[in-house]
Order: structure tokens, then C-alpha cells, then sequence
């Protein structure tokens, strides 16, 4: 049976989170097993489900060429900035 | 003080609607560490509780109308199968998978209408039951005519298991919309239901499904079972001693 990333909003949530995954037969089934197995306590109010091979997944071979050139660029985060009082974060 | 016949009748009918719920419960809660998956087992788990908190909510509203003492443990687990009044149907025994599918199928889709004409009641207190357990019964009949579906229209072997398991319940099926004296009475009071009337739309229902599942409507005769009664099956006694065990041993015993 294919594996399914389950993706659940919470009743306050503005977000779908990711929450697990599960197998099943095919995506209308994995929207009823993840009814039964992720929001068996009343934790979401909607549910996605998504084939887990559908998922394109960045490789951890390629963080070094993909994250390491921010590192050296601070310039691109908002801390040289002053912050005004009146605003609170 | 001795119950008026109104209210005997009125807790006769609440404890057997409870008791089908129970016994339900406890044969799908033995599907626990022996589903086919994981998923499933949380699935199958999930509708058992169902069930149970079903029969409580029958239990407590049985006992609020005798207020004789007794609590909902001596009534799950104080009494002999002569004196549950469950039906037949939600007895027997667990069986393979399309078993418990065909046994969730048919009963589903006799549920869903049954509960929608309870919210009707003139009993408040089980026309409220009817309105929750209505919406977690639309579920279980969307979960357990999928699987007929699947099994029926799926493999050789899925096929003849599925329609093994509804040759083998068919029997237990007139049962489902045959009432017995008390509840005769309280029909005509608009407490109770009225299942003969559910009977046609519900084998409409079954029908339209077993076409689409590929599988046969049997041609099986009425098992000659009364749970209602108390006529029951061998199957019961054996359910009761397991589900009772615990509370014979050490009686009143709490969590």
C-alpha cells in the first residue's frame, strides 16, 4: 500500500501542519485513516493528505550548495534596522 | 416503588438498545492487535468506542427512568445472556475481515435511519442519544460500504470472502426491523421506532451497494433467533464470560 503525508488544521490554526503519514489504498482511504488516526481527540477541523512519493524533497547533499551561501549574508536579515518604539513585535 | 407499565416498558426498550450497542462493541474491540493494518486497527478501535459510549449514554438514560439502584457496570456486567436482549446479529462471532465489514455494513445502514427517526422521539433523553450517535454512524456506514465495495469488486479471493460473510449474516438481517411487545406499545406512543417501516428503504439501500460491489443479494431464510427475547445464539455466553471476567472476579472493582 503507498505511503500518505497527512497534513492536519487545528481548529485555531491558520496552517495545514504536517502531522504523519499512513498507508493506505488509495487517497480517499488515507483521508479516513487519517481521520482515525491523527484527529481521534478533536485536534483538526480539516485534513490533506498527499501521496509521499508526489512530495519533491530538497536532498541533504545539496545543503551545502542551497543554504550555505546565506550564511555569509547577513545583510539580508531585517536586524540592522532600528526598530521605532511604538511598534511591538 | 414499583415502575408503572410505561416506564417498565420504556426501560426494557432503552437497556436492549443498549445491549446491542454493547455487544457490537465488545466483538469489534476484539479486532484490537488482530486487524490487517495499523490503520485499520485505529479505525476499527475508534467505531468500538463508539459503540461503548453508545451503550453507556443507553444505560444511564435506562437508569434514570428505574432509578432502582443499579449502576451502568451491573447492567454491562451483572446479568446472564438470557437477560440481554441484544440482536442476534451483533453476537456472533468475529469472524475474518468481511465478516466484520458485512456485519458493520448491514447494521450501518440500518443505524443511520433508525437513529435519525430516534432524534424524533418523545423521549428527550433518547432523541438526544439519537442525534450524536446519528452523526457517528454516518460515518461508520461511509467507512464500512466503502469496504464493500472494495472487497467485493476487488480480488478472487476478496470476492468470495465478501460474499461468504453476507450469505452467512443475511439470516440475521430480519431481526433488525422486527419489534417486540413493549416496543409495539411505545411505537404507538411515539417513543420508539418504528423499524418494520425502515425495512424497505433499508434493503433498497443494501441492494444498490451489492450491485455496485459486484456481490449477491442472498436468498436466505430468517435465522430463528429472538435476541430481543433473549433468545440468543451459542455465541453470546461465551462473549459475556470474556467482556464480564474482571467485574465477576472482583465485583464493584473500579479503575
Amino acid at each position: 500500500m503507498p505511503l500518505y503525508e497527512v497534513f492536519i488544521r487545528s481548529k485555531r490554526g491558520l496552517d495545514h501542519r504536517h502531522v504523519g503519514s499512513l498507508h493506505a489504498e488509495d487517497a480517499q482511504q488515507a483521508l479516513e485513516y487519517a481521520r482515525d488516526v491523527y484527529t481521534r481527540r478533536g485536534e483538526g477541523v480539516s485534513i490533506w493528505v498527499v501521496r509521499s512519493s508526489d512530495i519533491v524533497a530538497s536532498q541533504e547533499s545539496d545543503s551545502a550548495s542551497f543554504y550555505d551561501p546565506q550564511d555569509d549574508k547577513p545583510y539580508r536579515h531585517a536586524t540592522f534596522y532600528r526598530v521605532p518604539d511604538d511598534v511591538n513585535l | 416503588m414499583p415502575l408503572d407499565a410505561e416506564s417498565q416498558d420504556l426501560f426494557a426498550y432503552t437497556v436492549a438498545l443498549a445491549d446491542d450497542a454493547l455487544v457490537h462493541g465488545q466483538r469489534l474491540a476484539e479486532w484490537v492487535s488482530r486487524a490487517p493494518t495499523l490503520e485499520e486497527e485505529l479505525a476499527i478501535a475508534n467505531v468500538a468506542l463508539d459503540h461503548i459510549g453508545r451503550a453507556r449514554m443507553f444505560y444511564a438514560r435506562a437508569l434514570e427512568i428505574s432509578h432502582d439502584g443499579r449502576s451502568e457496570d451491573d447492567l454491562a456486567y451483572g446479568r446472564g445472556a438470557d437477560e440481554f436482549a441484544n440482536l442476534a446479529i451483533f453476537e456472533l462471532p468475529r469472524g475474518d475481515f468481511a465478516v466484520a465489514v458485512a456485519r458493520q455494513f448491514l447494521t450501518d445502514a440500518f443505524n443511520v435511519p433508525f437513529l435519525a427517526a430516534l432524534t424524533t422521539s418523545r423521549d428527550a433523553g433518547l432523541a438526544a442519544i439519537g442525534a450524536k450517535a446519528l452523526k457517528e454512524s454516518t460515518y461508520h456506514l461511509r467507512r464500512s460500504r466503502d469496504w464493500v465495495l472494495r472487497l467485493g469488486d476487488g480480488t478472487d479471493e476478496s470476492r468470495r470472502r465478501m460474499q461468504g460473510a453476507i450469505d452467512a449474516l443475511w439470516g440475521h438481517c430480519a431481526e433488525l426491523f422486527e419489534p417486540f411487545a413493549a416496543e409495539q406499545r411505545l411505537i404507538a406512543r411515539g417513543v420508539a421506532v418504528d423499524r418494520g417501516a425502515l425495512e424497505r428503504p433499508w434493503r433498497e439501500a443494501i441492494d444498490a451497494t451489492l450491485a455496485e460491489a459486484t456481490l449477491r443479494v442472498p436468498t436466505t431464510q430468517p435465522a430463528p433467533y429472538r435476541g430481543r427475547l433473549g433468545r440468543h445464539t451459542v455465541h453470546l455466553a461465551p462473549l459475556l464470560a470474556d467482556m464480564q471476567a474482571l467485574q465477576r472476579t472482583y465485583p464493584g472493582q473500579q479503575w
